[in-house]
Order: structure tokens, then C-alpha cells, then sequence
């Protein structure tokens, strides 16, 4: 039965009417949960007593930071997909997952620069966190000046795959060297939800609320980004064709 | 001049005839040898220029500026690992050879480390004395970038494989290899600096061993997985 | 739930730290549009291109009915 949904997976056009009805929902409840979230933190969190309201900050951050370093698992596999099954639309995902981790590494970076600020007085601190956050960003903009960098599609696409494999097994050796590095300069190691800081369930309950909403937002745009590449892609194939664009008649 | 007809030529035969010429290639172009030496030389000449010339701030320093450096200088020499084959169609051969490509990257790589990973190790000691490098530091740098030259060799090649068929492949070169390069310049610096404050530095040295194990068994695959698509165009 | 702040300028000043958080939560809302635009602009560039092709496919159409 799941081989099924495989093979069938094989055509961007199953795929991209299969999921033409997921989209309005998949919008809506994401940016109901991000914009709803924002508000709860904004205006009704707790804060504490060393941060005051800059703590705000961190519902914006964290779930940037989970979600950009879960897209890159996520372009990792679809290229490996892509590679070993040469499957079209495994390649898609592949391409589109780039730009979109890069985004959300770069809000991580930023929130997490200005975060800094109010809370140890600059704006950037070489910490484990951040400076793993800011190679995962070199990672994701290697891949996509890879993308950009071949004429032909199909290299394009096999070269970026193994060039995901190959990050996807640094990472954790790259987290793990730097996390390494900074423990034996700073021995206080700074962790955004330590015990300390977190004096209510409504902190932990947003915090989670918001990672779910950032998931939630990275599916819609992941499909959206994908629906559309299918369609660049498939542009000269009837069906899309006939999707986009009502062919009028000669004159006669 | 052993008969090199199909039958006789043998895997061992193939690869060291490739080692010889490569060798020779580089030999012949030992001019090129120099610039990444050269590039190590100038920009830690830059280094008491532009920041000071005073001893004390300059031992500090030195480890992580004579690493970031020798990381620098592999990263101009990788353009060059592959781009010559593959302008003159050798490349393609060795592609479709039916000797294993796996083994054909490692001796490229090999005759890449000799010419210029193990030659910037050795080029060190003499930057050490320039950069004010305290005595304890020697040792340990030596072994560490003869570790990790040796990494740095296998990993950017899998960079230099990628980009072979592009036009302007210099920074997407970099900017795909550098990330990758972290972990070996972490461990490279801190074993030179754990020395000089006194510490034991065995266990650095152990993970740079274990990368370079790792990087010579996994990086060949990518590298030939890569060479097989550029060569495709 | 209560609502953290005495008064709207209260809000907006968030203790000092106002500039800090309002322009993260303005890169969340920029980084979003972002996200979100970025499909929306190339279906709007295939759609072009399938009618920019339609059309010359059918003026070389015109064309030869008139020779």
C-alpha cells in the first residue's frame, strides 16, 4: 500500500493535484498559530526578572532556529531520494527546502543577534549556538549558489544532492566541534530556557505553540514552493498549460 | 617497459602509472607549487603589520593564524585539483576508465597532499618563528596540520569536483568547502594552543586522526559521485 | 492570561527594550512575506512565459494562413 503512494509520487502532476485542496487549510492554521502566538507574546507572556521584555524575543528565535535546522534534514533526504530513485519531484523539494532554511536561518541569526543586545550588551557574541547558526546559514547558501551556478537541471540537481548528503554528515560534527570550542572558552554555557528562566507553563506552552506554528508554516511553504517549481519545470506539458494559461482561438 | 596491453594492466600498474605522471606534471610545474607557499608567507607577513608586532600579541595569535592561513592557501590550490584534466579530456577518461574511479581520486589526492599539504606543514616552523610562536607550540602544529593538511586535501576536492565544470567555480568553491572545514581547524588550533598553556593535546590529535579516517573512506565516494556528473556535459 | 502592560505606549515601549523586540518581530513578518512571495512570483512568471509562447505560436499561425 505505501509502495503505492511511492510510484504514484513519481508524477508531479498526481502530486501537485493531490495537494491543490491541502493548501487553503495548511495556510490558514499556520498563520493563525505564528500570528496568534505572536500576540500571546507579545502582550501576555511572563517575563523575567534578569531579561525583562526582551525575552519576548526568543518565541521568534528558537522556533527559527529548530525549524531552519530541520529543513536541512529534510533537503537532505529529498536529495538523497532524488539521487538513488531519480525521483523528479524528490528533486524539487531538494531545490525549493534551500532558499527557504536560508530564510529562516537568517531571522534565526538576526533575532538572535538583537536578542543579544538588551541581554549582554552586543550585538553579535561568538557563542556555540549562534556560530553554529551562522555556518548552517554558509551550508544553506552553498547549496543554493550550487543550484543557481548550472545551466542544465539535471546536474544542477544531482550536484546539490550530494553536496546535502555531504553537509548532512558534518553537521553533526560541526555542532559538536564548535559546541567543543566555546565550552572551553566560556565555561558558562548560555541556554535560552533554563531552568531559571522559565517560571510558567504558559512560557513552555507558548514556546511549543510556536514551534509547532513554524513546522506548520514550513509545510505550506514547502508544498507552495514545490507546486510551483512542478509547474516551471512541466511548464511545456499540457496539463500545466491548460492550468494556466486559456489558449485562445486563431481567428479564423 | 612493461607490455601495457589491457590484459597486463593490472590495478596496482594503472594507479602508480597515473601517481608518476601526476608527479611529473607537477614536477614540470613546480613554479605553480609555490604560489600557495607563497600566498601562507605573505598574508602572515600581513599579520604583524596590521595588527601589531608586539611579541606578546602575536603568540597569542599565532596558532589559529597559522591554521586559519594553511586553510586558506589549500582552499586557492583546490581550484586546480581537477581543472587541468578536465579542460584536456583526461578527466573523461578516467571516468570511463574501468579501473575504479574511488581509487583513481584517492592517488589524485595524494599527489595534491604531497604538493602542497605536506609542504605548507613543513613551511610552518619557519612562519612559527616569524609569528613569535612560543617553543611548546611546534610540535604539536607540525602534527596537527600533517593530520589535518591531509583532510583538508579530501574534503575541499569534494568541492573542487563539484565546481570543475563551471566557469567561475573560485568562490562558490569556497563558500561550499569552508563550513566543512570548521571541525578540522577547531581541533587544529586548540591542540596548538592546549600545548602552549600546558595541557596535554593527544586527545586533538586523535579526533584530527579520526577525521582524517573518516574523510579518506567517505570523501572518494562523493568526489567520484561529483566527477562522474560534471563530466556529463 | 493577563495583559502585560499598563498602557498602549507601555506596549510599544516594552520597558526600554522596544526598539530591540519590534524589529524582530518585524523581520518575523518581512521573513514570512518572503517565504510566502517567492512561489507566487514564479507561477506568475510561467504563466507569462506560457502566454508570451502562445502568442507567438499563434501569430506564425496567422502568418501562414496568409501566405
Amino acid at each position: 500500500m505505501a509502495w503505492q503512494w511511492f510510484h504514484r509520487l513519481g508524477s508531479p502532476k498526481w502530486f501537485y493535484e493531490k495537494t491543490t485542496p491541502w493548501m487553503p487549510w495548511l495556510a490558514f492554521f499556520s498563520l493563525l498559530i505564528i500570528v496568534g502566538g505572536s500576540i500571546v507574546a507579545l502582550g501576555f507572556a511572563p517575563t523575567t526578572v534578569e531579561q525583562g521584555n526582551s525575552y519576548r524575543i526568543i518565541y521568534i528565535h528558537v522556533p527559527a532556529s529548530i525549524v531552519a535546522m530541520a529543513a536541512y534534514y529534510v533537503m537532505a533526504l529529498a536529495g538523497a531520494v532524488g539521487l538513488i530513485w531519480k525521483m523528479k519531484l524528490a528533486n524539487v523539494v531538494m531545490k525549493v527546502a534551500a532558499p527557504i532554511g536560508a530564510i529562516l536561518t537568517a531571522l534565526a541569526l538576526f533575532t538572535g543577534a538583537v536578542w543579544g543586545k538588551p541581554t549582554w550588551g552586543t550585538y553579535w557574541v561568538w557563542d556555540a549556538r549562534l556560530t553554529s547558526v551562522l555556518i548552517l546559514f554558509f551550508l544553506y547558501l552553498g547549496v543554493v549558489a550550487l543550484q543557481g551556478a548550472f545551466q542544465d537541471r539535471e546536474m544542477a540537481d544531482k550536484s546539490s544532492a550530494i553536496l546535502c548528503l555531504v553537509g548532512m554528515v558534518n553537521i553533526p560534527i560541526i555542532y559538536k566541534s564548535v559546541d567543543w570550542w566555546f565550552t572551553l572558552h566560556q565555561p558558562a554555557s548560555l541556554k535560552f530556557t533554563s531552568a531559571s528562566t522559565i517560571n510558567s507553563d504558559l512560557m513552555v506552552y507558548l514556546l511549543l505553540t510556536m514551534i509547532a506554528g513554524f513546522y506548520l508554516f514550513f509545510a505550506w511553504s514547502l508544498l507552495a514552493a514545490t507546486r510551483a517549481e512542478i509547474l516551471a519545470r512541466e511548464s511545456k506539458t499540457q496539463w500545466v498549460r491548460a492550468l494556466l494559461h486559456k489558449p485562445a482561438e486563431p481567428t479564423a | 617497459m612493461t607490455d601495457v596491453s589491457p590484459q597486463n594492466l593490472s590495478l596496482r600498474h594503472s594507479l602508480w602509472a597515473m601517481f608518476k605522471r601526476d608527479m611529473a606534471l607537477v614536477v614540470r610545474h613546480r613554479g605553480e607549487l609555490a604560489n600557495p607557499l607563497v600566498f601562507f608567507l605573505l598574508v602572515l607577513t600581513m599579520v604583524p603589520l596590521g595588527i601589531s608586532p608586539d611579541p606578546t600579541v602575536l603568540s597569542t595569535l599565532a596558532p589559529g593564524m597559522l591554521w586559519v592561513v594553511a586553510l586558506l592557501a589549500t582552499l586557492l590550490s583546490l581550484d586546480g585539483l581537477f581543472r587541468q584534466d578536465f579542460d584536456d579530456g583526461s578527466l573523461e577518461q578516467m571516468v570511463i576508465s574501468p579501473q575504479p574511479l574511488y581509487a583513481m581520486v584517492v592517488v589524485k589526492i595524494i599527489v595534491h597532499w604531497l604538493s602542497t599539504g605536506l609542504p605548507l606543514t613543513l613551511l610552518t616552523p619557519l612562519l612559527g618563528v616569524m609569528l613569535a610562536l612560543p617553543s611548546e607550540g611546534y610540535l604539536p602544529l607540525l602534527l596537527s596540520l600533517l593530520l589535518g593538511t591531509g583532510s583538508l586535501s579530501l574534503i575541499g576536492a569534494i568541492g573542487s569536483a563539484l565546481t570543475v565544470s563551471l566557469r567561475k567555480g573560485g568562490l562558490l568553491l569556497s563558500l561550499i568547502v569552508m563550513p566543512l572545514y570548521v571541525p578540522v581547524l577547531i581541533f587544529g588550533a586548540s591542540s596548538v594552543k592546549a600545548a602552549i598553556e600546558g595541557f596535554p593535546y593527544n586527545a586533538q590529535l586523535a579526533v584530527l586522526g579520526a577525521m582524517l579516517a573518516i574523510a579518506i573512506i567517505l570523501a572518494p565516494f562523493a568526489i567520484a559521485g561529483a566527477l562522474r556528473i560534471s563530466v556529463n556535459n | 492570561m493577563t495583559f502585560r502592560f499598563d498602557s498602549f505606549a507601555d506596549f510599544i515601549a516594552m520597558s526600554g527594550h522596544g526598539p530591540y523586540i519590534w524589529a524582530c518581530y518585524t523581520a518575523l513578518l518581512i521573513a514570512l512575506v518572503a517565504i510566502v512571495i517567492r512561489p507566487m512570483m514564479k507561477t506568475r512568471s510561467v504563466r507569462l512565459e506560457i502566454k508570451q509562447q502562445q502568442n507567438i505560436a499563434l501569430r506564425r499561425a496567422e502568418q501562414k494562413k496568409r501566405t
